[in-house]
């Protein structure tokens, strides 16, 4: 995966597998402090305790057993790349926390990509989730609440297309005023298709 | 179209559309409408399954397909990626691999509104995964 916010998307899909309601993002970045650090926090269930030990190995993404695959060691070898680290902490009845942690000026560090579709397409096929996103900069932060949009609109659902394109274009103009980095906008699949 | 940059705005725009009719708020029964699930694991994510994805929720939008679409874990097909799920009412599934672009606006418009098979159809006794039972 070459972009960072596809690698979000796949961690958020455990979160979603350990049947959380409520599903933070939190990116922050600086370059002052040549920094850049993805959390993903859920309140599902906790990973189970043998898999939690090994569960960063790639050696142990079995086709056959099916309890973990390859998104974690993935992740954990694109934070190493570039001198950074994953953790993932665990705790049950409060849920799970991975948190990757990147150098901002490593060469090798991926760029964010299209997160605002991301959370897009994740609001829009889990409508019963709670998400939160948060963006913080050197210059500003963005914090985006699916549940705080809901009763601000007065809606309790925000399944309709163009509330979602209007969302998406939403997040990615704040993004710009925050000046995040590596981050690519595109309002509508017209571009591709 | 001005910019959108706080949740005010937002609102101001959708008040403006309301005489429209682009708020549709879908309530749909999936027990009678189609069913399109992507396979969004770490192989499906990294063959593509974002931008299908995408395609699929704008485009079945836009042709006025009652349809709900869903995510689902890895169907083993890895090597097929981008695999998707498409259910018809009262229909077995069935499995399409290889889905670009291309081959998703077939599916849209042949399977899904005619029924007509289109190529890449993975075929196997399939049954759908149930996260719940593949726990155990």
């Amino acid at each position: 995966m070459k972009i960072l916010s596809l690698n979000i998307l796949d961690i958020v899909q455990n979160s979603i597998r350990a049947k959380a309601d409520k599903i933070s993002i939190e990116i922050t970045e600086s370059v002052k402090n040549d920094l850049y650090r993805i959390v993903v926090t859920d309140n599902g269930t906790r990973i189970p305790v043998d898999i939690h030990e090994n569960i960063t190995d790639i050696s142990e993404a079995t086709r056959t057993k099916r309890k973990m695959g390859s998104g974690l060691p993935l992740l954990k070898y694109y934070t190493e790349m570039t001198g950074g680290n994953l953790i993932i902490e665990s705790i049950e009845g409060k849920g799970t926390q991975v948190k990757a942690t990147f150098s901002f000026s490593h060469k090798d560090r991926q760029l964010l990509g299209d997160i605002a579709g991301i959370v897009i397409i994740l609001i829009s096929v889990n409508p019963d989730i709670d998400f939160i996103y948060r963006h913080f900069t050197d210059k500003g932060n963005y914090r985006f609440s699916t549940k705080e949009t809901k009763e601000y609109l007065g809606l309790n659902t925000l399944n309709s297309r163009s509330l979602l394109e209007d969302l998406g274009s939403m997040i990615g103009e704040n993004l710009k005023e925050i000046e995040a980095s590596g981050f690519v906008f595109r309002q509508s699949l017209k571009e591709v298709f | 179209m001005s910019k959108i940059l706080s949740l005010a705005d937002l609102k101001k725009k959708r008040d403006e559309l309301k005489s429209g009719l682009d708020i549709r708020i879908k309530a749909l029964n999936p027990e009678n409408s189609v069913q399109v699930k992507v396979a969004m694991a770490t192989c499906g994510i990294a063959s593509g399954a974002k931008t299908v994805m995408e395609f699929f929720l704008e485009q079945l939008d836009r042709r006025n397909i009652a349809a709900v679409v869903t995510q689902t874990g890895c169907m083993g097909y890895c090597y097929a990626e981008p695999t998707i799920e498409v259910k018809l009412p009262g229909q077995d599934p069935v499995v399409y691999g290889f889905v670009d672009l291309k081959r998703a606006d077939q599916i849209i418009e042949k399977y899904i509104k005619t029924g007509e098979f289109v190529d890449g159809i993975i075929p196997v006794n399939y049954e759908t995964v149930d996260l719940n039972n593949k726990e155990e």
